[in-house]
C-alpha cells in the first residue's frame, strides 16, 4: 500500500507538487494522468526517496521513505521516465546487479529468468545494453523494477518509446502485476490510464484536479455527446440538417475527405445521445453515414471539464 | 555496497580506462625506476616514490572522473539511490572500487623492490625494507586520499572533463597549498598552514619515516572527502 499525504515539493520558491493526498491500495493500479510538467515525474521521484519533499509524507506499507528508507526502499520496484540502464553492460549483468544492490533473498537464476520471460527479454540477455533498440531498454527498465518482487512498483510513462504491439502486452503485463502489486503509473494519456488503472489521479501545475475511480471518472468525461462523422452528400445540406438537431450546439466541417465525403465535428449539448437522431434523419434524406465515432478527448479538454465543469471552458466556475 | 563495489570494478575493465590507468602507471614507475636505481645501481627506491606523487596526482582524478558524474548524466544515480543501499555503503562501493584498481597500481612497486632486493642480494649490501614499506604504505595513503577528493569533485558535476580537470586542481590545491608559507610572517599560521601540508607529510614517508600521526592525519582526509561527498548527495536531494 502506498499512501501519500500533503506531499509537497519546491524548486526555490517554485511550487512543483503542491500538497497532494492520495492512496493505492494492495493490488490495485493507479493511474498518474498530467501534461508533461504536471509534476509526476517529481511525486513519484519523492515516493521513491530519490527527491526529498518540502512537506507531507510519503509511506510505503505504512513506512515512510524518508525515516525509514533502507527498509522502505525494500518494498520498492521503480522504473524512472529514463531507465536507469548502465550502457556498458550486457542485460544479464545489469539484472544480476541489480539483484545484489537490492538484497534479494530468492533463487537467482529462476527468479531473473522468470522476469526476463515476463518481461520479453529473454532474447537479448546476452547483448549490451547499449546497442538496445529504445523498446528493448524501456523493458529491461522494467525488467530491472521487478527484480526482487517488491510489493510496490512505481512505473513513469513505461510504454514510452514502445510500439503498439509491444504497449499492448506490456499493458496486459501491468494488468497481471496489479493482482497482487500495488502499481502506481503515470501516463499523459488518458486512454492508457483508462485502460490499464483501476483508480486515477489527475494533476495539473503541481495540484490534484480529480481522484477517483477509472469507472467514475471515464462516466464524466464520456464523450458521447462529441462526434466526430464522414458524411457523403452536399456539404450546406448536410450542415444544415445536422443543426437542425434538437441538442446540437454546433457542427463543425473538418474537411473533405474525398469527393463528396467530408468530415464533421458535432458537439452536442453535454449529456445529450444525438446518434439516433443523426441516423433517422441522414437516413431520410439517403446522406450515406460512412464513419461516426465519439471524438477522444485531449488532456486540455480534460482539464477544462475538470476544472470548469465543461468541455469548452465556457460555464466558468464550477468545480 | 558489495554490489557496487563490484559493478564499479569491473566497469574499469570493460572500458578502457582502467587499463590506460595500469599502463601509464606501469610505464612512468619503470621510467623512474630506471633513472633512479637501475640506472645508477642505486637500491634507494624513495626518489621512485617522490615522483610517482606527481603522476597520480594528475592520474587518479581521470580514473575517478566518472564515478558519480557519470551516474548523473545517465540518471543512473535514480536506481542506485532509490535501491535499499545506504549512503555510506554507496560512496563505500565506488570508493574502494577505485581505491582497488589503485592498489593494482601501486602493486607493482612491491615487485620491482623483490627484483632488486634478490639484485642486491650477495653484494654485501642490504635493502632497506622497512622504508619501501614506509614508502608503500605512504602511497597508497596518498592514493586514497585523492581518489576520495576525485569522488568528491565528481559527485558536483555531471561532465566528466570537468570532474578530471576540477580534481587536478583540487589535488595541486590539496598538496601544494603550503607554498604560501613562504608569504605568511606570522609564526602561529604558518605552524598551521605547515601541519596541515600534505606533501610534506608525504615526503617524510618517502624519507622513511614512518609515524602514525602522519598515517592518522591520511585516513582521515579520506574520512572527510567521502564523508563530504555522501553530505553532498543528500544535500542534492533536498534542494
Amino acid at each position: 500500500m502506498i499512501e501519500v499525504r500533503n506531499l509537497s515539493k519546491n524548486y526555490g520558491s517554485k511550487i512543483a507538487v503542491d500538497n497532494i493526498s492520495f492512496t493505492a491500495e494492495d493490488s490495485e493500479i493507479l493511474g498518474f494522468l498530467g501534461p508533461n510538467g504536471a509534476g509526476k515525474s517529481t511525486t513519484m521521484n519523492m515516493l521513491t526517496g530519490y527527491l526529498s519533499s518540502s512537506g507531507g509524507e510519503a509511506l510505503i506499507n505504512g513506512v515512510d521513505i524518508l525515516e525509514d528508507p533502507v527498509l522502505a526502499k525494500k518494498n520498492i520496484g521503480y522504473l524512472p521516465e529514463l531507465p536507469p540502464l548502465y550502457l556498458d553492460m550486457t542485460v544479464n549483468e545489469y539484472l544480476n546487479f541489480v539483484y545484489g544492490l537490492k538484497k534479494c533473498k530468492m533463487p537467482k537464476r529462476s527468479h531473473l529468468g522468470e522476469i526476463a520471460e515476463l518481461t520479453k527479454i529473454d532474447d537479448v540477455q546476452n547483448r549490451v545494453i547499449r546497442n538496445l533498440s529504445k523498446g528493448y531498454r524501456q523493458r529491461v527498465g522494467l525488467a530491472q523494477a521487478l527484480v526482487g518482487n517488491p510489493r510496490a512498483l512505481i512505473l513513469d510513462e513505461p510504454t514510452v518509446g514502445l510500439d503498439p504491439k509491444q504497449i499492448i502486452e506490456i499493458r496486459s503485463l501491468i494488468k497481471r502485476l496489479g493482482k497482487n502489486h500495488t502499481v502506481i503509473l503515470s501516463s499523459h494519456i488518458l486512454s492508457e490510464v483508462q485502460a490499464v488503472c483501476d483508480k486515477i489521479v489527475v494533476i495539473d501545475k503541481g495540484k490534484i484536479v480529480a481522484n477517483d475511480t477509472a469507472q467514475n471518472l471515464s462516466q464524466s468525461l464520456s464523450a458521447e455527446h462529441k462526434l466526430t462523422m464522414h458524411i457523403e452528400g452536399p456539404e450546406q445540406e448536410v450542415k444544415a440538417l445536422l443543426e437542425q438537431i434538437p441538442d446540437m450546439q454546433k457542427v463543425h466541417v473538418n474537411r473533405t475527405v474525398e469527393g463528396s465525403v467530408v468530415e464533421y465535428e458535432l458537439n452536442a449539448r453535454e449529456g445529450a445521445d444525438v446518434r439516433r437522431e443523426v441516423f433517422k434523419r441522414l437516413s431520410a434524406r439517403s446522406f450515406p453515414i460512412l464513419l461516426m465515432r465519439s471524438s477522444e478527448l485531449t488532456l486540455e479538454e480534460i482539464f477544462l471539464k475538470l476544472t470548469t465543469g465543461d468541455f469548452y471552458g465556457e460555464n466558468g466556475g464550477g468545480e | 555496497m558489495s554490489a557496487i563495489l563490484k559493478r564499479e570494478f569491473s566497469s574499469y575493465f570493460t572500458s578502457p580506462l582502467g587499463y590506460v590507468f595500469l599502463a601509464v602507471f606501469y610505464g612512468f614507475s619503470g621510467l623512474f625506476l630506471w633513472m633512479n636505481c637501475l640506472s645508477v645501481g642505486s637500491a634507494e627506491m624513495g626518489g621512485v616514490f617522490v615522483m610517482m606523487f606527481f603522476v597520480i596526482l594528475l592520474l587518479i582524478p581521470i580514473l575517478t572522473m566518472r564515478t558519480m558524474a557519470d551516474d548523473k548524466r545517465q540518471k543512473t544515480d535514480q536506481l542506485t539511490l532509490t535501491s535499499p543501499v545506504s549512503l555510506f555503503g554507496l560512496v563505500m562501493g565506488k570508493f574502494l572500487a577505485a581505491f582497488l584498481v589503485f592498489v593494482c597500481a601501486v602493486a607493482v612497486m612491491l615487485l620491482y623492490a623483490l627484483f632488486i632486493a634478490s639484485a642486491v642480494d650477495g653484494t654485501g649490501a642490504r635493502f632497506a625494507w622497512a622504508t619501501f614499506w614506509g614508502n608503500f604504505v605512504g602511497m597508497i595513503l596518498m592514493g586514497g586520499v585523492f581518489i576520495s577528493a576525485g569522488i568528491f569533485i565528481s559527485n558536483l558535476t555531471e561532465n566528466q572533463m570537468i570532474a578530471a580537470i576540477g580534481g587536478i586542481g583540487a589535488n595541486i590545491v590539496l598538496c601544494l597549498f603550503d607554498i604560501i608559507n613562504n608569504f605568511v610572517n606570522i609564526e602561529f599560521l604558518k605552524n598551521i598552514i605547515s601541519a596541515l601540508s600534505v606533501f610534506y607529510r608525504y615526503y617524510e614517508f618517502t624519507m622513511g619515516i614512518f609515524s602514525l600521526k602522519n598515517v592518522l592525519f591520511f585516513v582521515s582526509l579520506i574520512v572527510i572527502f567521502n564523508f563530504l561527498t555522501m553530505r553532498f548527495i543528500e544535500r542534492r536531494r533536498w534542494s
